[in-house]
């Protein structure tokens, strides 16, 4: 399997020039979070593994700092809707890691409405996590980063906040309001030197998706989507889509007018 | 005492690394304590920081709680009879040689800024220019008191607690937070020394100059051009000086007058020094730094001999105040290392060599002549040091980290020891091996008696001691 390459770099003993890497990722045992914090761990950071699902996130930990032969993730249980208990959360992690260089955001639910079905507590509980989680994360972090002069934010918003559609509009408008937000913390942030990388992923081939969507056009592994999520952090991007050809047909449906937009069906 | 819930992003002195702590303010001995206990009691771990002067992670723990000693500056006793000196440990060089030289006395060893904090020279017990004679700063202390993560006051001398006391100075803060010292000044006949400065062709002649200088001398300290290659590596200029005998000086009680002896503000009378370092900047490259040092050698070939104040002599770094934003965004760092003086001449020239295979040189080289100690984290040798600024720059921080590992590894194989108020990338293997077994294994079993829940801990501490 992809994920379990041996490719784990040498152990070299962290220097104030040579620093150890360390990151949050919030929703890591997920499918995309999982892939990504793997990869990660690879590419030698230390890195704090949030989740609300205790035991998905042990097995995760746990096979991580076997792969890698030493310890380089540590586990710590959150719900991202209590976003009062965000700030003790992140104390604990940087005491922990030692400070933090990335935070990923990429917890995220998703429902899928019928066509002419209005759900608010699932709408409700699509903009808590996808927004109101990521606001209450990156919000924490922001004035660290700018404080520390570096750092990178990854959140993951996705292809479904470039329009509103009449497929799930509840997705729509939490995915559409990251997007923004992540935006305009890019902007607040960039001139403090911080990174703030905005990924929209089309279909990832995770099992919400898998069971829920038919046609799945241009679906990605998760891990692939981690690898390119990676590449995108490495270049300090603003915004990927991935894969990259979502760029393309997001461009044109960007650029759909209305009249048109309204009478499709997706 | 509010222990505050926000971060405060921290540097080091060389601004090459930072790290996001708790910094609290420490004005008297019973916050210490409080701190311990909050500590204790939150999972975090403590250190104390005096003027953050280190060049590396001595006074930084990340994520922890960063104790701000100079609030804690006291001078509390001063004998001008016996000339001894009783302070808190936020108390600076500055603060001590002010009070104590215009009654006739000086402090037996101190560093090449006056800036540094007591509590910083216990703990990395610093060394001057006259290493070779008068040792280093911790054999002038008679006594100290410290609190430990224990909540326990201790009071050291070298009699009394003896282990302690050889221990915790020299310790790098990790046994106890000082909150007294009491140190023996010397007596001086003048506000001025005879210094006399003259070249040297080579590392030969520089390493050589040194030895022989330094039984003539009260101090003796080499400025190393690091550019110089080929028959000319490691050429330079010393400056070696001696105090004034009773009655050499007309008029000692004029030259000891704090203002006879400080640093004007100005050059020329109008250029205001602080802006000094935005003009040394378009420099600090291999090409301008070539060109600075050449300049700097030519303009040393005359020999001559002078007179100087003390603080002049001493405190070179702060002739130009905040000299070291001169080195740009990513800030330097320092290499030290003391190697025994029959090896020393092969292990720099292998050194310097390798600086230059990197295009990483050294834009300023310091060598000094030293003796060992009987401290038990002790860095002397019997031999020399050489200490080497070099440029961070975002694109050589793991280039110039590797280099100085393998340093490392050429200072361990020529017996030569290390000194961590500088050197920021040895590693565990290579301190362990230097320390040697016993001597860690003696550190560790007082680490555990003064502070069993090891709440004490930079990220130095972590970085050599595992």
């Amino acid at each position: 399997m992809r994920n379990f390459v041996s490719n784990t770099s040498k152990t070299v003993q962290a220097t104030p020039l040579n620093p150890r890497k360390r990151a949050i990722v919030v929703g890591a045992s997920g499918g995309i979070g999982a892939a990504l914090s793997r990869k990660l761990a690879r590419e030698g950071f230390s890195i704090a593994l949030v989740d609300r699902d205790r035991a998905s996130l042990q097995t995760l930990c746990d096979d991580i700092n076997k792969i890698s032969g030493e310890t380089r993730a540590l586990t710590y249980e959150h719900d991202v809707t209590k976003y009062n208990s965000v700030p003790d959360t992140l104390r604990r992690i940087i005491a922990d890691l030692g400070g933090i260089d990335t935070l990923v955001y990429i917890a995220g639910v998703i429902y899928f409405p019928a066509i002419d079905e209005y759900n608010f507590a699932e709408d409700h509980k699509m903009v808590e996590v996808n927004l109101l989680g990521a606001m209450a994360w990156t919000g924490a972090v922001a004035p660290l980063f700018q404080n520390a002069k570096g750092g990178q934010i990854v959140g993951i918003s996705s292809v479904a906040g470039d329009r509103g559609r009449v497929s799930n509009p509840g997705y729509n408008a939490s995915k559409a309001g990251l997007t923004n937000y992540l935006e305009a913390l890019r902007n607040r942030l960039t001139r403090h030197g911080v990174n703030v990388l905005t990924v929209k992923p089309g279909f990832v081939k995770t099992p919400p998706t898998l069971n829920n969507v038919k046609k799945l056009l241009f679906a990605v592994e998760p891990n692939v989507a981690a690898d390119m999520i990676w590449d995108g952090m490495k270049k300090r991007k603003q915004t990927i889509y991935v894969s990259g050809i979502w760029k393309l047909i997001m461009l044109v449906i960007r650029h759909i007018p209305s009249f048109i937009f309204r009478r499709l069906s997706f | 005492m509010n222990i505050t819930k926000s971060f405060t992003q921290l540097e080091n002195f060389g601004h090459s690394h930072s790290a996001p702590a708790y910094f609290i303010q420490i004005n008297i001995p019973e916050e210490i304590t409080e701190v311990f206990e909050y500590a204790k009691k939150a999972g975090l771990k403590v250190t104390a920081r005096g003027a953050g002067r280190s060049y590396n992670d001595a006074a930084l723990v990340s994520g922890g709680i960063v104790l701000d000693m100079r609030g804690m500056n006291a001078i509390t006793r001063w004998d001008k009879s016996t000339g001894l000196v009783t302070a808190q440990p936020g108390a600076t060089l500055e603060q001590l040689w002010q009070k104590v030289e215009p009654d006739g006395w000086w402090p037996p060893v101190v560093s090449g800024t006056m800036k540094t904090t007591l509590g910083g020279c216990l703990s990395a017990n610093i060394h001057g220019k006259n290493n070779f004679k008068m040792g280093t700063f911790g054999e002038h202390v008679v006594e100290f008191t410290a609190i430990l993560p224990t909540g326990a006051e201790v009071t050291c001398s070298p009699k009394k607690n003896a282990d302690l006391f050889h221990a915790m100075i020299s310790g790098l803060g990790m046994l106890g937070i000082f909150t007294s010292v009491t140190i023996q000044m010397k007596r001086i006949h003048s506000g001025l020394l005879t210094v006399d400065a003259y070249p040297v062709p080579n590392l030969h002649g520089q390493l050589s100059a040194l030895l022989d200088g330094a039984p003539h001398n009260d101090y003796i300290v080499g400025w190393m051009d690091g550019l110089a290659k080929g028959k000319s590596l490691g050429r330079g200029q010393i400056h070696a000086a001696r105090y004034l005998h009773e009655g050499e000086d007309p008029n000692p009680r004029e030259t000891m007058k704090i203002k006879n002896q400080i640093l004007p503000p100005y050059i020329f009378g109008v250029f205001p020094k602080a802006l000094l370092h935005y003009f040394m900047s378009p420099f600090m490259n291999n090409f301008g730094t070539w060109g600075v040092n050449t300049a700097k050698y030519i303009a040393s070939i005359r020999k001559h001999t002078f007179r100087q104040s003390h603080a002049a002599f001493h405190f070179l770094l702060d002739y130009v105040p905040n000299w070291e934003l001169s080195y740009g965004r990513s800030g330097l760092i320092q290499y030290q290392s003391f190697v025994p003086k029959e090896t020393a001449e092969a292990a720099w020239t292998e050194i310097i060599q390798l600086s230059h295979k990197n295009h990483l040189p050294t834009y300023l080289g310091v060598t000094k002549r030293h003796r060992p100690d009987k401290f038990l984290l002790t860095h002397a040798v019997d031999g020399f040091s050489l200490a080497m600024d070099f440029k961070v720059t975002s694109g050589n921080r793991a280039r110039l980290s590797s280099m100085l590992q393998d340093f490392d590894k050429i200072v361990l194989q020529a017996g030569g020891r290390f000194y961590f108020a500088k050197n920021s990338e040895t590693s565990t293997e290579t301190a362990q091996a230097f320390y040697g077994e016993k001597t860690v294994a003696e550190f560790r079993k007082l680490k555990k008696r003064c502070d069993p829940n090891g709440l004490l801990e930079s990220d130095l501490y972590r970085r050599l001691f595992g």
